[in-house]
C-alpha cells in the first residue's frame, strides 16, 4: 500500500499481493459454506448422540408404563400360563444386591484412592495399581460374572451354598471398583496442596489430615462416582445370570439365589407368555427410572462441589 | 510454653537463640537448592530471609519445621537444631516438631469449615483441654481479627476476604502456642491495607514468639524484621545449574545501611534481583 487513505485499504481490491475483499460478511464464500456445513454436521451427529436414550426413554414407556400400578410393585410373578402378579422380588433383590456390593466396592475402592492419591510416592506400586484398575474398568463384565461363579459359586464356599445373593454382589462389586477408585483418586489429586499443608501445619498427623480435612473436601466428586457406580452395577445383567441366578419368589437371606430386574428381563422378555414379557417390559421401565434418578442424583451432588 | 518431652537428647542449650542451621544443604533430587547455610535465630525476635527467586529462602524456611519431607525427593544435609534438639535427629516425630513449630503459607488456605473450627480445629487435634470459646476469641484477637469476625464465628472461613482469611490462618497458628511462627511471603498475595494490619500484629506477636519470615519486599523486611538474612543465587562450580547460599545474616540494620557483602548492598539498593 503506497497511499495511507483509511479507505483505501478496505475497498481497493488490486493494490497489494493480497486479494482484499469488503467487509461485509459474505455467505456465498467457500469457506463460509464449508464452515455452515460443518457445524451444521457437527450438530447433526451430536443430535444423533443423544437420539438413542430418548427412543429407548420413549419406547420403554411406551411398552412398560401402562403397566404400572400398586399390584406391580408388591406382587410376585405369576407362575407361567398365569396373569397377572408384579414384580416385587425383582426389585427388592436389586436393591439388596446392589447395597451389598456397595458395603464391599465403597470401602475397598475409597480406601484404594486413598492410599494411590494420599500415601503412594508414584512409584511402580502406584503406577501398577492404577493401570491394574484401568484394565480392570475394561473386563467385560460377563468375564466377572464368570470368575465369580469359579471362584464362588462352583467351589461353594459360602455355606455349602452354591447360587447367592452375596455371589451377585461380589461380582457386581468388582464391576463397581475401578470408578470408585478412579473417582476417589482424582477428586483427592484436585484438592490443593495447599489444604493438606495447612492441617499438616497445625500439627495434625497424615491420617488426620486425610480424615478431617482432604476426605471432607473431596466428598462431593467422590460421592458421585460412588453413585455413577451404583447405578451402572445396578443395571447390570451378566454377572448376576451365574451368581445370584433368579428367584421367582421374596428374597431368602444372602446365601440363597434372589431375584433381580435385569435378570428378570432376561428371562422373562423371551418367554412365550404376554404376562411375562409385559412384565419384563414393565421392569425395564422401572429399571431405566431408577438409573436415570441414580444419574439425576449424581449431578446434584456434583453441584456441591464447585459451592 | 509446653515443657519438652520427645526431643530429650539435648546437646547444647542457649538461651535467646532460638534455632541454628548448620551447614545446611537441601537437594530436590540430584539437585541441590541451597548450600552450606549457617545461621542462629535468636527468640523472641523477627527474622527475615530476602534474596532475588530461585534462591533456596522458602525451601530454607520449610525446612525449620519439616515441611519439605512432604516434597517427593528432598533431602537435607547438616543440623537444624531447635532449643540445641537436632529436627532431622533419628526418632524425631516431624508432626511434634510442626506442634511446636507453626507455619503461616503464601496463599490463605484456610480450612473449608467455620472461622470457629478453623481455629478449633488445631486446639482438638493436640488435645487441648480447656475453654475452647476463650481460646478461640484469644486466637483471633493476637492476630487483629476478632472485631472483624466475633458476629460471623460460624460463618465459613471463605467467606472472608483474602487479608482476612491471612490473619485467620495466622489464628489458626497461634491457637496451639507454638514458639516459633514461620511465615512464607505472607502478604504476597493481599493489599497494603491488610499488610499493614499484619505487620503490626507481628510487632505484637513477637513479644511472645520468635517469627521467621520470607518476604521479597524489602521495604516490608526492613519494617519488621530484627534481622535479616540475605540469599543469593550462584552458578555451581561445575557451572551447570545454579545453587542458592547464605550470602550474608546480620541486623536488619546492617544488612540494609551496611552491609559486608557487595552483593548485599547490589541488591537492597535495587540494583538487581
Amino acid at each position: 500500500m503506497t497511499s495511507l487513505q483509511p479507505n483505501a485499504s478496505l475497498q481497493s481490491p488490486d493494490q497489494g499481493p493480497f486479494q482484499r475483499k469488503a467487509l461485509q460478511f459474505q455467505p456465498s464464500l467457500s469457506r463460509n459454506r464449508w464452515n455452515l456445513f460443518f457445524t451444521l454436521l457437527s450438530a447433526g451427529f451430536a443430535g444423533i448422540c443423544v437420539l438413542p436414550l430418548f427412543l429407548v426413554l420413549a419406547y420403554v414407556l411406551f411398552k412398560g408404563g401402562s403397566l404400572i400400578s400398586i399390584q406391580l410393585l408388591t406382587q410376585l410373578p405369576p407362575a407361567p400360563g398365569l396373569e397377572g402378579g408384579g414384580i416385587g422380588n425383582a426389585i427388592l433383590g436389586t436393591i439388596i444386591i446392589t447395597l451389598l456390593a456397595s458395603l464391599i466396592a465403597i470401602p475397598v475402592g475409597v480406601g484404594g484412592g486413598i492410599f494411590l492419591s494420599e500415601y503412594s510416592t508414584s512409584g511402580p506400586f502406584a503406577q501398577f495399581v492404577r493401570f491394574g484398575t484401568n484394565v480392570l474398568a475394561g473386563v467385560p463384565s460377563i468375564i466377572c460374572g464368570v470368575f465369580v461363579y469359579g471362584l464362588i459359586v462352583s467351589t461353594r464356599v459360602f455355606a455349602g451354598q452354591s447360587y447367592s445373593a452375596l455371589a451377585g454382589a461380589i461380582a457386581l462389586a468388582v464391576l463397581m471398583l475401578p470408578t470408585v477408585i478412579k473417582t476417589t483418586d482424582e477428586a483427592l489429586k484436585l484438592v490443593p496442596d495447599e489444604l493438606r499443608w495447612g492441617a499438616l501445619g497445625v500439627g495434625a498427623s497424615k491420617f488426620i489430615t486425610i480424615t478431617r480435612i482432604t476426605l471432607p473436601s473431596a466428598f462431593s466428586p467422590i460421592a458421585t462416582g460412588v453413585v455413577l457406580a451404583i447405578a451402572r452395577a445396578a443395571g447390570e445383567t451378566a454377572p448376576l445370570i451365574f451368581t445370584a441366578l433368579f428367584s421367582p419368589f421374596w428374597p431368602e437371606g444372602l446365601l440363597n439365589p434372589i431375584a433381580s430386574m435385569s435378570v428378570l428381563i432376561y428371562n422373562f422378555a423371551i418367554m412365550p407368555y404376554e404376562a411375562q414379557i409385559s412384565l419384563a417390559w414393565a421392569a425395564s421401565f422401572i429399571l431405566v427410572v431408577m438409573i436415570l434418578a441414580a444419574n439425576l442424583f449424581a449431578r446434584y451432588l456434583s453441584r456441591f462441589a464447585k459451592a | 510454653m509446653t515443657s519438652f518431652t520427645s526431643l530429650d537428647h539435648s546437646t547444647e542449650t542457649s538461651t535467646d537463640i532460638c534455632m541454628s542451621l548448620e551447614n545446611v544443604s537441601i537437594s530436590y533430587g540430584a539437585s541441590e537448592a541451597v548450600r552450606g547455610v549457617y545461621m542462629q535465630i535468636p527468640r523472641g525476635k523477627v527474622t527475615a530471609f530476602i534474596g532475588p527467586s530461585g534462591c533456596g529462602k522458602s525451601t530454607v524456611l520449610r525446612a525449620l519445621n519439616r515441611m519439605n519431607d512432604l516434597i517427593e525427593g528432598c533431602t537435607l544435609k547438616g543440623r537444624v537444631l531447635f532449643d540445641g534438639h537436632d529436627l532431622y535427629a533419628r526418632g524425631v516425630d516431624p508432626v511434634e516438631v510442626r506442634r511446636r513449630i507453626g507455619m503461616v503459607f503464601q496463599k490463605p488456605n484456610p480450612f473449608p469449615k467455620s472461622i470457629y473450627e478453623n481455629i478449633a480445629f488445631g486446639a482438638r487435634i493436640n488435645g487441648f483441654r480447656g475453654d475452647m470459646d476463650e481460646l478461640v476469641e484469644r486466637s483471633l484477637r493476637k492476630a487483629a481479627i476478632w472485631d472483624e469476625t466475633k458476629d460471623k464465628l460460624k460463618e465459613s472461613g471463605y467467606a472472608l476476604s483474602g487479608g482476612q482469611q491471612q490473619r485467620l490462618c495466622i489464628a489458626r497458628a497461634i491457637a496451639i502456642e507454638p514458639e516459633v511462627i514461620l511465615m512464607d511471603e505472607p502478604c504476597s498475595a493481599l493489599d497494603p491495607i491488610s499488610t499493614l494490619k499484619i505487620e503490626e500484629m507481628m510487632h505484637e506477636l513477637k513479644k511472645s514468639y520468635t517469627i521467621v519470615i520470607v518476604t521479597h519486599n524489602m521495604q516490608q523486611a526492613v519494617r519488621v524484621s530484627d534481622m535479616t538474612g540475605f540469599f543469593n543465587v550462584s552458578t555451581r562450580a561445575d557451572g551447570e545449574g545454579k545453587v542458592g547460599c547464605l550470602e550474608e545474616f546480620a541486623a536488619t540494620e546492617q544488612i540494609f545501611n551496611a552491609p559486608t557483602q557487595q552483593a548485599t548492598q547490589d541488591y537492597v539498593s535495587g540494583r538487581f534481583g
